[in-house]
């Protein structure tokens, strides 16, 4: 029962991991960059649910909403500002630039919300699911989170692969100049991208303060640094990749805090990463997958 | 040097009118002496600066009220650290050069380390509200802590486990990438040890794995464990009260300073505290004229209630403002001699002190301060005390 139980925990942890992950993987296979200011949007988003909740008093779906709006816009602003200008430059600048904007996204939140922490109240209204007399509890956010997982898995490849916009993505995605000289705009395709993956942001936010209700500007940096390992882990770029390698990553973290060492998750963790990686360079689905976006 | 006598006897006649003038129940403004350079150092940015603010909030509150009760005047320049100790040195050495005559800080451990080595060579008086590690004041005459140390506070929370009988079997969890849990930690065990408390598990997280504790919480249940110590920040407490609760595990939680603030904590469903018990050096309701006071004015001020970390800042000014106010010493004073005076005066038994933050402390000659822990427990929402 305890291993059960202990697997829960890992796909609860992982599911939240899998949702940043589909942000970095769609904006890194179509873009070309990481975007390691993506665990920050993440943060924003999860402060502009909690603003609308607490403060204005609306109902948590409106505040998700809501939450995606900001993000969005916020998504294609920072695209605008930071990253448009250095489309020419080499992508060691638009790295740096990118935990730049994370740094001053950060540091805007501690003027705006101040450094203390907030408590989120679960958006997710259903109750805990109980099995074998209440002895295994799977939580309504890790269903909730696996759930959207899905539908975002499945929207996404919609978009990439049936519409118009999504065909572009491919095209800027293999050759951003070819793209160009064959009439797709770059610039406002990249938007797009950017706007897709801010409001992912925005879910994956309310869902990982849902799941782990503590709210502080510097939320969103690690769980996006791991989540960057899990696309890296099931291949950066690939859709299903990122949603196998955030599950697996709970599941190895749980694992090995439960059965070696809790002093040594993070260890274990990277040196699974670290294997993998050796074996199989792509990452898990990196290759063979056929959604590259 | 004779202007400099001069120059002193005016100001302590100036004191002294201004201590008569106090007695005639009148405000006196501050006599246009210049004031006493009181650099403070701490993370005003970054991921700890809620204890930097915190200190340079209460530190500011005491400055201000002791500057209108005319007498000794203090000015008070704060830097940010980020909580890196290699730019706490850098913003030491930007209040050097701005003449800064006694250091308040630093806030948190690590930077103090490093900050008070420099001071150590310096000659400045270090009173440090925040850094409770022992290796802050190891070696060094001219630090003094404000806080408790982390041993003491284990060593204190074995004790407390122990005489008040409030649990059998313990389990811990810590933080084994932070000095302060790890530092309360290791001396819990050894104390707990030697008073027979039996410790039937032990687990730890780090500051990045610090969101699920379903292992740590499993382990402890699967020992049968009917007390959890935490000796651990609020953040990570709050959500190891929130996974308990939500898998119907029920033991009784013990935390120390750290836990403090739990309380505050913006939209925190307190009934998930309630019955947590801690030891602290300060309760934000505690009911005391001069608690409330400050708290008062400092909600008026910053719209927040003021957690520790804003009352040992606090304390912090008041305790050098009690050291100095009867002493002859002026802005023109160098920063080492008033080191020299200012350890005299802390290591002697007759300095007592008594703040918002403990009654009757008083400093050991390696710089660490005896004060009573309180111990409070949670009920309906408010810190009751124990005793």
């Amino acid at each position: 029962m305890d291993f059960l139980s202990y697997l829960i925990s890992g796909i609860s942890l992982g599911s939240i991991y899998a949702i940043i992950a589909l942000g970095y993987t769609m904006v890194y296979g179509i873009a070309r960059m990481l975007n390691f200011a993506h665990g920050d949007v993440i943060m924003v988003g999860a402060y502009m649910s909690f603003m609308a909740t607490t403060r204005f008093g609306w109902h948590p779906l409106l505040s998700v909403l809501f939450a995606m709006v900001v993000c969005t816009v916020l998504g294609i602003v920072i695209e605008q500002l930071a990253y448009k200008p250095l489309r020419a430059a080499p992508s060691l600048a638009v790295l740096i630039t990118a935990i730049g904007v994370s740094y001053f996204l950060q540091n805007a939140a501690l003027l705006l919300w101040s450094a203390n922490p907030k408590s989120f109240s679960s958006v997710v209204p259903f109750d805990s699911l109980r099995l074998f007399n209440g002895r295994l509890i799977i939580s309504g956010t890790t269903i909730v989170s696996i759930f959207v997982c899905v539908i975002i898995i499945l929207a996404l490849n919609t978009i990439v692969n049936k519409t118009k916009i999504g065909k572009a993505m491919r095209a800027v995605s293999e050759d951003k100049d070819a793209a160009q000289l064959m009439g797709v705009s770059v610039n406002r395709t990249i938007s797009i991208t950017f706007a897709i993956g801010s409001a992912l942001a925005a879910v994956a936010g309310v869902l990982l303060c849902s799941a782990y209700p503590i709210l502080m500007p510097t939320t969103g940096a690690m769980p996006g640094i791991k989540a960057f390992t899990a696309a890296v882990f099931g291949g950066i770029g690939s859709i299903p990749g990122a949603f196998l390698g955030g599950i697996l990553l709970g599941i190895i973290e749980i694992f090995g805090k439960a059965y070696i060492s809790t002093q040594l998750s993070d260890a274990i963790v990277f040196a699974v990463l670290i294997i993998i990686l050796i074996v199989k360079p792509t990452g898990l689905l990196g290759k063979k997958v056929l959604v590259k976006v | 040097m004779k202007r400099k006598f001069y120059f002193t006897f005016v100001v302590t006649l100036a004191l002294c009118l201004a201590l008569l003038v106090g007695c005639a129940d009148k405000p006196s403004k501050p006599t246009g002496t210049a004031p006493i350079k009181l650099g403070g150092i701490g993370p005003l940015t970054g991921g700890a600066a809620v204890y930097g603010i915190a200190v340079a909030n209460g530190a500011k509150i005491a400055v201000d009220e002791i500057n209108a009760l005319g007498g000794i005047q203090f000015e008070l320049n704060f830097q940010d650290d980020e909580h890196d100790a290699e730019k706490s040195v850098n913003a030491y050495n930007v209040l050097k050069d701005w003449g800064m005559q006694i250091l308040v800080g630093t806030v948190t451990t690590d930077p103090c380390i490093a900050v008070a080595a420099e001071s150590f060579k310096d000659r400045i008086f270090t009173l440090t509200p925040s850094a409770s590690s022992p290796e802050v004041v190891k070696g060094k005459d001219n630090t003094f802590q404000m806080c408790f140390s982390d041993p003491y506070q284990g060593i204190v929370s074995a004790q407390y486990i122990q005489e008040k009988k409030l649990g059998s079997k313990i389990a811990i969890i810590y933080n084994n990438s932070d000095a302060y849990s790890t530092g309360i930690y290791e001396k819990f065990i050894s104390e707990a040890e030697t008073r027979n408390l039996e410790v039937v598990s032990t687990t730890t997280f780090t500051n990045d794995t610090a969101n699920d504790f379903s292992v740590q919480l499993q382990e402890a249940q699967n020992a049968g464990a009917d007390l959890i110590f935490l000796p651990i920040y609020y953040e990570p407490s709050s959500l190891i009260l929130a996974q308990a609760k939500a898998t119907n595990y029920e033991p009784k939680f013990f935390g120390v300073d750290g836990m403090d603030g739990i309380l505050e904590m913006e939209n925190f469903d307190t009934t998930l505290a309630e019955g947590v018990m801690l030891l602290t050096p300060f309760a934000a309701d505690a009911q005391d004229e001069r608690t409330a006071s400050f708290v008062k004015k400092y909600k008026e001020l910053h719209h927040d209630v003021p957690n520790q970390f804003a009352a040992d800042g606090y304390d912090v000014v008041y305790a050098i403002y009690e050291a100095l106010k009867d002493k002859d010493v002026t802005a023109e004073t160098p920063a080492s001699e008033l080191c020299t005076q200012l350890i005299e005066i802390f290591t002697n038994d007759k300095f007592v002190f008594s703040g918002l933050t403990g009654n009757n402390m008083v400093w050991s000659k390696n710089g660490e301060v005896a004060k009573p822990p309180k111990g409070m427990f949670i009920e309906n929402g408010v810190y009751v005390g124990m005793d």
